[in-house]
């Protein structure tokens, strides 16, 4: 048998290593540069008024975004409340009870699915679910649409997390005489924290930062807002908003906004990483 | 189906767990119904708010491509042919580039570099979609617009594709920035992927003398073939539905056209646009019915995607 000098079959070995080290390499810069931009672009705009006053009218300088940071942190937080203890169970049932039933197969692969679901449908859903019914935009239907964007996250970290402790410590709770639920709730879920705790917060970085479900269920407001039953100001759909129109200053405070939401999502998805890697260790 | 009863040992009372445990179990149970039930009750309710819609248009509705608030008239025509335009070039751009990273983690980088290069660009997927709106029609649609159209132009134009004025935004914008958006998805599962496959599958190539790119493209990737697939498919999921980032640079025009440089829309991007100041019943029900097609293509995909990988990790775990 005659062999093929090594030649050619070298270089194209180098190409391709350049093209993934390219690739790689690629993808960070885009990283840094979408970083970059928004930094440079966001720190001008972020001073005490952004943060305390409320917007201005289109074309009058100053004024913040306080209304929309709070409502941000409101929305969010209400679609945690709903989200977690649901989601919570629900991993605790395909972790510790389903015995690979069809149910627990069918559940676990509908989270797959809804996981990857557009956020533009989820807001579809509860435009027509609740801002049809009520007549009016409002916070409750924003919180639903991201409270179920939540759900399948917080479901199935919960329980890959259960799943990753040992038997041995339910079997001898359970020798000790603990019922299934306190061995579930006190110490499985102990021995699980931190990444529940993952789970949960990658869970609020994703949709802290949502946009689209956003966009006809709590609207924006320029205004302070006293319940959920009214539209919601909040950051994203104003970074939409101000982008889109042709004032400079509302288009620095919409660089302002995007600074202060990617700092947000980044560093809770580092935190989640960060307690990640303590439950491996 | 119930969950399983529990196991109570005969003639021994259990005093307070029995009650307390079923409960428990019952609550979960509830709880793990509803991720599928909301998954269902959103196409129900998707395929009864279009009803009006379809009736009203039949069939031609998804394919006309009139789109006229003023007379009622809708078709998806051209939000369909948009993000399916859209989504393949950002696959186009996004698979050979996502497998390259895949190589590059797994058989190139040493092991300290693996790990940042990969924390770096998982971070890239946690980026908010309207970040991306903003970096790209601020920043890369004018850096397309300056550099890279009419470089394009100059040596493609005599393509129909890259034909027309350099305005930055538009159909090819969109699909890169989507590429970006969707790369990290396919490549950290396809990483994931090629370091499932058994070291001894791969040392056995080595050992004939095969360079790393002979061993990727002779062994892993036919290994894996199955799972990549899956990343894929994933990784075209999120690209069709993606809606954000897409609105702020795809200039928004319900049209077709040959020319990647032109405005256009998709379906994400028009509902984005349309839905909150859509008044009369007919186009509400003609947006919903466009989320309607998104549901569907997006489902069947997810299904597919979700089909491969766990035959991938059904195969694997019995071992080789």
């Amino acid at each position: 048998m005659k062999l093929r000098p090594p030649t050619g079959r070298r270089l194209t070995n180098l190409a391709v290593s350049i093209w993934a080290g390219g690739s790689a390499l690629l993808g960070i810069l885009i990283l840094f540069w979408i970083l970059y931009v928004v930094l440079a672009r966001g720190l001008g705009a972020l001073n005490l008024a952004f943060f305390t006053q409320m917007p201005t009218p289109p074309g009058i300088s100053g004024g913040g975004l306080a209304n929309a940071i709070v409502g941000t942190l409101g929305l969010t937080a209400v679609a945690t409340l709903i989200a977690v203890p649901m989601g919570l169970m629900a991993g605790v049932y395909l972790a510790e009870f389903s015995d690979d039933s069809k149910a627990g197969d069918f559940s676990r692969f509908s989270a797959n699915v809804l996981m990857g679901m557009p956020s533009i449908i989820v807001g579809i859903f509860a435009y027509t679910l609740v801002v049809v019914p009520l007549g009016h935009f409002s916070g409750y239907a924003g919180a639903l649409a991201l409270a179920i964007l939540m759900l399948p996250v917080i479901t199935r970290t919960t329980e890959d997390m259960l799943r990753l402790v040992p038997n041995t410590l339910r079997e001898s709770a359970l020798a000790l005489g603990a019922p299934r639920w306190k061995v579930t709730l006190v110490i499985v879920f102990r021995a699980a924290k931190s990444g529940l705790i993952t789970g949960i917060l990658l869970a609020v970085a994703r949709v802290s930062g949502e946009t689209a479900p956003l966009l006809f269920t709590a609207l924006n407001s320029p205004y302070w807002f006293s319940s959920l039953g009214e539209p919601i100001p909040n950051l994203t759909v104003t970074i939409y908003n101000y982008a889109m129109s042709p004032y400079p200053d509302w288009q620095q405070k919409a660089w302002g906004a995007s600074l202060l939401i990617t700092s947000g999502v980044l560093i809770m998805t580092i935190l989640a990483r960060f307690f990640l890697r303590e439950r491996k260790a | 189906m119930p969950p399983p009863p529990l196991t109570v040992v005969k003639g021994h009372k259990v005093k307070t767990s029995a009650g307390g445990d079923r409960t428990f179990r019952w609550l979960t149970f509830f709880c793990s119904l509803l991720v599928p039930l909301v998954m269902l009750a959103i196409g129900l309710d998707l395929f009864l708010s279009s009803w009006p819609a379809v009736k009203q248009f039949g069939w031609r509705f998804f394919f006309s491509q009139e789109w006229n608030p003023v007379l009622q008239e809708f078709g998806a025509g051209s939000s369909i042919f948009g993000t399916l335009v859209s989504t393949l070039i950002a696959m186009v751009i996004a698979v050979p580039l996502s497998l390259a990273i895949a190589l590059f983690l797994v058989e190139l980088a040493p092991p300290r570099v693996s790990r940042t290069v990969g924390t770096l660009i998982e971070l890239l997927a946690a980026v908010p979609s309207i970040i991306f709106g903003m970096w790209g029609l601020f920043v890369f649609a004018p850096f397309m617009a300056h550099y890279v159209q009419p470089l394009l132009g100059k040596t493609l134009g005599f393509l129909p594709l890259f034909q027309g004025p350099p305005m930055g935004i538009g159909m090819l914008t969109a699909g890169i920035i989507l590429a970006f958006m969707v790369l990290p998805f396919i490549s950290a599962i396809t990483r994931d992927v090629f370091q499932l496959v058994p070291p001894v599958v791969k040392e056995s190539a080595f050992g004939m003398g095969a360079t790393t790119w002979e061993v990727t493209y002779k062994v892993t990737i036919p290994y894996g073939l199955v799972g990549i697939i899956g990343a894929v498919f994933m990784g075209l999921g999120r690209a069709l539905g993606e809606t954000m980032a897409v609105t702020f640079v795809i200039g928004n025009a319900h049209r077709l056209s040959a020319s990647l440089f032109s405005p256009g829309n998709t379906i994400a991007s028009t509902l984005a646009n349309e839905f909150s100041e859509a008044t009369e019943p007919l186009y509400v029900s003609s947006l919903v019915a466009l989320g309607l097609v998104l549901y569907l293509i997006t489902y069947l995909v997810q299904v597919v995607s979700q089909m491969m990988l766990r035959r991938m990790y059904r195969a694997w775990s019995v071992g080789l």
